[in-house]
Parts: structure tokens; C-alpha cells; sequence
């Protein structure tokens, strides 16, 4: 019994083309497993050069480097907390927009809208998540950032600005670009992602629970927050951690209208920086290794980040889909 | 079947003459500057017409045409900002000029016509360093008398990449005050004390055109282009001055490049009663022990040729050329590029 025993003969001899078949599955079970390790591989792989990459910067700065704000190419002293303060203030402003918006239209799809409405709308909502985000930086730029400083940021000054406390995010003058614009262009770009994960999880509250509260008499109102939200709690969460994630690592849209300056600054009109924006707009030209590591560190830190939310929403996504 | 066997052969065949042809005119490849970059590809249009030589030139940025010449990945890389002589000399490069040209103050204030706005290198450098925030600022008012300031804040515009621009604006700046060399200093990318960062001098020029109040600095060509406000300028010798090939031409001719080491002159704020403030230049960087003697003297016969034949092009994109006495000592300093004991490049 040799390998010579293919063709006409696995026909005569089943335990050939037993054989045959079963070095078929393993070969097959080898290659999904290489490409899952892959995978693992890649990432650990990215994550080991980020750290190695680092090194010059974290040896000369420690762990102050997390909360230093000045970030002086020309004398050789980097700080990221601006970068990580931007990356924050932005993902915040997006979310304070774009949660409850995107709760409204998934509402909206699933329980008020009109069945014929309702594919229009919802695939008019998932193709903004097709758009390239370089678009919306353009947009954000050409059309939004007059917008705002002609418009929206006088107002917003005028109004809010004298107010105590709150007025400090509402002061300064009206650049068009700086973290609001930057919040605003980020909100519309994971409002698509937030909705379409609320609108999967709102489809997943029993029909016979919903149907007898509507039974009962409930308006969609009372249905809405005493049934629905209830019940997919955890998945909401989840969907906005997936949109928070988005918006943390957002890097061309984002580079374009906030104003790129290493500023912490409490107004919300002021320019400053995402950890993205830094590496994008200097990484071409960065001279001197302890710059190149800086802005890899930079890059570090937003992995851990990134990592930490998507984990998180993974997590309690998952936690929905098992009740 | 044998009809097959026939395209194939010819086609490698094909491929490999067209090969052969490849290496025996070999491509000059630099990367670096992309000030230079329009001058560059003019040059290199004409040069292969002449000679059917080609030029390869990648327009990555200063930082990015260092490293790679460094690397010797390219013959020659091209920057904004000269690299000091121990860099050089540890690496066994050398650098020249090749170019210059000039930064121009650029606005977009309601009422104020291009060119009618006068600024010198202590307001701009307040206004850079956030002491001056209104355009009717007394300062800015003293220097312009007739022209009606608006009382609107400055939207400071500057560059957010990495650049050798703003590497010779805020050398100029640092020239001029000591606050800003001590707090800010001079490099391609430095800690901006106010404004917004707009990434490349396409989107300063359209930043400054877009947002009301702005003011940016930028090479000449984009604030052409644009058609936007630009300031004239006050000089070192106090004259003002506007900016034109001529005052550019007038601070290249006025610097000192004969005294410098490795030609090592920033030609901001150069003496001369025409010379524009704020003018640059850019530097061709490459290995005096080249890896391919060949293919740094194809290139060195570039930049002869260019110095040479290449001023009608460059003054039509609003760069200078290098001054014919100038050119002359960059040439004789092209004996130290060698191969085995012998100059690369014995000119002709």
C-alpha cells in the first residue's frame, strides 16, 4: 500500500479515498488554523514594534510624558497630553451628539416609521457609512468650518459665553476650525455605526414582550423606555462603545478641521490636536529619533486606548446576545 | 501553438532590449524639498529632451529626502534647511544651493487690497507669538497710516507638517527677537505659541483665503496662484520692500556664501536695500564617497546643466537662481564628490 493508489484505484479501494479525504481536512484544518493565528500574530506583531519603536521616547520622558502639554519639536521635548485631551474632547462632543440622534432614528425605524419609509431611510443612514472620510474632512472644511465661524460660533459666543462656568468652553475668537468642528464632522461619522447596532439590538426584544405592552395600553414612549431599553441595555452600550472607538482613532477628517496645535485649552473653539492628527501631520518629516519615538509612543497609547473600548464593547455586546 | 511561442519570445525579447536600454541611460533619482519640487519637474522635462536623461524625483519633504539620502536608497536629496557640518561630516555628505526663492506674508482682511498691508519681522513676530490678536492693533496701525484696520481678532495660520518653510520663516523670527529663539526656536516644525496648523502650503493658502481675519506665511507661487493679500515688508536696512524676484534675487546676491562652510547660509533677513526679509533656499545633499560614481556624476552633469540652462524656467515659477559667482564655487567644491581618489565629475 503506497501513495500510488489515486485515481481509478481509490474507486476500487474505499480506504484510500478515506484516507484522501481525511489529508484533505487536515491540510484544511491546518490552514484555518494558520489563518486565525495570523491574525494574533499581526496584531501582537504591531503592538511589539509600537513598543520598540517607543523606547527612546519613554526612557527619556517616563511616565510624565503622559501629562506633559508642551510638545517642542525644536527643543527636543514631547508631552502628549494635549493629543490625548483632543482625542477625548472630540470623541465626547461626537458622542454627546450622536447617541442621542442615533437613538431617535432607530427608534424611529423600528417602531414609528412607516414600512415602506423604512428601507429608504435605512439605507440612506448606512451608505454615510460608506463615505471615505477624507470626504467628510473636505466637507468639514470647505463647507462646515465658514459655516461655523460666520454663524454658529458668533452665536455660540455671545450666548454661552458669558455664562459662568459653561461659558468658559464658549469663549475665544471664532476660527471656524478647532474641536467643535471636529466633534461635529465626527458625530456624523459614526452616527451610521451607533444606529445600525441600536436598531439590530432594539430587533431583538421578543415580539410577545413588546406586543403586550402595547396590549396594555402603553404609548411607544412608555414601550420604548420601559420595555426596549431595558432589555437591550448592555447591546446599547455596546454600540456606542463600537461608535466611541471610531471616533478615537478618526485620523483625515478629523486632521483637517481641527486646527492642529499642541494646546490644551478649556474652550471648545479653540484649535488643538487628536493623537491621530500629530501623527499624520509629522510623522513624513520628523527629524531625530527621539521625535520619530514620540509620535510612536503617541501611537501606543491610542492602541491601548482603541483596544481597551473595543474590548469593553465586545464584551457587552456579547453579554446581550446570551440572555 | 507556435503562434503563441512567437508573441512570447517577441515580447521578451522586447523587454529585454527595452532593459538594456533602462540601464544604459541610467535615471538621476532625489527625493527631499518639496519647494523645489515645480522647479525640479520643469528642469527635468527639459534635461530629457536634451539629453534623454530622466529625472526621478520624489517630492516627499525635507525630513523624508534626508533620511532617504541617508540611507543612500536615492543619489541625492534636496532640503530646505541645510544640515550642520557634523551631520556631514559624519555621514561623508556634502550640500550645495540650488534654488532660492521667497516667503511671502499672506491675509485675507475685509478692505485691505493685496500688497497694501506693510508688516515688519517684530510685528509679525508679536503677532506669530499671540501679543498681537487685532488687526488694529496701534503696532500694526503705525506701520499703515492709510489703511483702515478692521477691529477683528488674527486668525494666526501656520504650517502643521513638517516643513522647510516654516523651518525659514521661523529662523527669520528668531533673527529678529530673542523671545522667540528662546521660546520657540527654529526648526521644520516647532511649539507654535498661538494660531491654527493647516498641513502643506496648499492648505495654509487655503485656509488664510477661507477663514476671515487669517494671515499665513508661504512661498511666493501659492500666494500667486491664490490671488490673495500679501504684506509688503520692512527689510533689515528699514526700506520696505515687495515681494518680487528682484528683492529675493537681492537677498541671495547680498548673502555671504563664500565665508560659509558647506554653504551654509540662511538668507533671511540679509542686508540690502532691496533684499526681501524673508527669502530661502533649497539645498541638494549627497554622498562625497558615492555607492554609484556613475550615477552621482549623471547627476552632478544635472545641476551643472541646470545652474547653466535652467534660469528661464525657474524665473518663470518666481524662483531665483543661484548666482553665476556662486555657482562657481559650488562647482569647484564638486572635486570632493569621489570614486577611487578621482573626482566623479571633472565638469565641462
Amino acid at each position: 500500500m503506497t501513495m500510488t493508489t489515486m485515481g481509478p484505484d481509490a474507486a476500487r479501494d474505499p480506504n484510500a479515498a478515506t484516507r484522501r479525504l481525511q489529508r484533505q481536512d487536515r491540510v484544511f484544518f491546518w490552514l484555518a488554523w494558520g489563518s486565525a493565528t495570523l491574525v494574533v500574530v499581526v496584531l501582537l506583531g504591531i503592538l511589539f514594534s509600537l513598543v520598540w519603536e517607543s523606547i527612546p521616547a519613554v526612557r527619556t520622558f517616563g511616565l510624565s510624558f503622559l501629562w506633559t502639554e508642551r510638545w517642542s519639536p525644536a527643543k527636543e521635548i514631547f508631552g502628549a497630553l494635549a493629543p490625548i485631551y483632543g482625542t477625548i474632547v472630540t470623541s465626547v462632543i461626537a458622542m454627546v451628539i450622536a447617541i442621542p440622534l442615533s437613538f431617535g432614528i432607530a427608534i424611529f425605524l423600528t417602531e414609528i416609521c412607516p414600512k415602506p419609509l423604512r428601507r429608504p431611510i435605512g439605507t440612506a443612514i448606512e451608505l454615510l457609512a460608506g463615505i471615505p472620510s477624507i470626504i467628510y474632512g473636505l466637507w468639514g472644511f470647505f463647507v462646515l468650518a465658514p459655516l461655523m465661524q460666520q454663524f454658529v460660533q458668533p452665536f455660540l459666543i455671545d450666548v454661552l459665553g458669558p455664562l459662568p462656568i459653561v461659558g468658559a468652553l464658549f469663549s475665544g475668537a471664532p476660527y471656524g476650525i478647532g474641536m467643535l468642528t471636529a466633534g461635529l464632522v465626527l458625530a456624523i461619522m459614526i452616527l451610521p455605526f451607533i444606529t445600525s447596532v441600536t436598531r439590530d439590538v432594539f430587533q431583538t426584544v421578543p415580539v410577545m414582550l413588546r406586543e403586550s405592552a402595547y396590549g396594555m395600553g402603553m404609548t411607544t414612549w412608555e414601550v420604548m423606555r420601559h420595555i426596549v431599553i431595558p432589555y437591550t441595555r448592555l447591546g446599547l452600550v455596546g454600540g456606542v462603545m463600537l461608535g466611541l472607538g471610531r471616533a478615537l482613532g478618526e485620523t483625515m477628517a478629523v486632521t483637517f478641521v481641527i486646527g492642529n496645535a499642541h494646546r490644551v485649552k478649556a474652550s471648545l473653539m479653540a484649535p488643538g490636536t487628536t493623537i491621530s492628527a500629530s501623527i499624520a501631520n509629522e510623522f513624513a518629516e520628523a527629524s531625530g529619533k527621539l521625535y520619530s519615538a514620540s509620535l510612536v509612543e503617541l501611537g501606543l497609547i491610542l492602541f491601548v486606548i482603541s483596544f481597551t473600548v473595543l474590548a469593553l464593547a465586545k464584551w457587552l455586546i456579547g453579554r446581550t446576545e446570551s440572555y | 501553438m507556435s503562434f503563441i511561442k512567437t508573441i512570447v519570445a517577441g515580447t521578451a525579447a522586447a523587454a529585454f532590449t527595452l532593459g538594456m536600454a533602462a540601464t544604459a541611460q541610467a535615471d538621476i533619482s532625489g527625493a527631499g524639498s518639496s519647494f523645489i519640487y515645480p522647479v525640479f519637474a520643469k528642469w527635468g522635462e527639459a534635461y530629457n529632451k536634451a539629453t534623454g536623461v530622466k529625472l526621478n524625483y520624489q517630492s516627499i519633504g525635507s525630513g523624508g529626502g534626508i533620511k532617504q539620502v541617508t540611507a543612500k536608497t536615492v543619489t541625492f536629496g534636496a532640503s530646505d534647511k541645510p544640515l550642520d557640518d557634523a551631520t556631514l561630516a559624519k555621514q561623508g555628505m556634502t550640500q550645495f544651493p540650488m534654488i532660492s526663492g521667497g516667503i511671502v506674508m499672506m491675509y485675507n482682511i475685509d478692505g485691505v487690497k493685496p500688497g497694501q498691508l506693510v508688516l515688519d519681522g517684530k510685528t509679525v513676530e508679536k503677532i506669530y507669538m499671540g501679543d498681537i490678536t487685532k488687526w488694529n492693533d496701534p503696532a500694526i496701525k503705525a506701520l499703515n497710516k492709510d489703511v483702515t484696520l478692521p477691529n477683528e481678532p488674527i486668525v494666526v495660520v501656520h504650517r502643521s507638517d513638517g516643513s522647510g518653510t516654516t523651518f525659514n520663516f521661523t529662523n527669520y523670527l528668531s533673527k529678529i527677537s530673542k523671545d522667540w529663539d528662546d521660546q520657540v526656536g527654529s526648526d521644520t516644525a516647532v511649539e507654535w505659541p498661538t494660531g491654527l496648523g493647516a498641513k502643506g502650503s496648499e492648505g495654509v493658502a487655503n485656509m488664510v483665503k477661507q477663514t476671515k481675519g487669517a494671515i499665513g506665511y508661504n512661498e511666493y507661487a501659492y500666494v500667486i496662484q491664490n490671488k490673495l493679500g500679501y504684506s509688503k515688508m520692512i527689510n533689515k536696512d528699514g526700506k520696505v520692500v515687495s515681494p518680487s524676484l528682484e528683492t529675493f534675487a537681492s537677498a541671495a546676491a547680498n548673502a555671504d556664501w563664500k565665508g560659509a562652510k558647506n554653504f551654509h547660509v540662511i538668507i533671511t533677513d540679509q542686508p540690502g536695500e532691496k533684499s526681501w526679509p524673508i527669502a530661502a533656499s533649497t539645498w541638494v545633499i549627497i554622498h562625497k564617497d558615492p555607492k554609484d560614481p556613475k550615477a552621482a556624476a549623471a547627476a552632478l552633469k544635472f545641476f551643472d546643466w541646470a545652474y547653466k540652462n535652467g534660469k528661464p524656467e525657474a524665473k518663470a515659477l518666481d524662483y531665483v537662481a543661484i548666482p553665476d559667482n556662486v555657482v562657481k564655487l559650488i562647482e569647484a567644491s564638486w572635486s570632493d564628490i569621489k570614486a577611487d581618489g578621482k573626482p566623479v565629475y571633472a565638469g565641462n
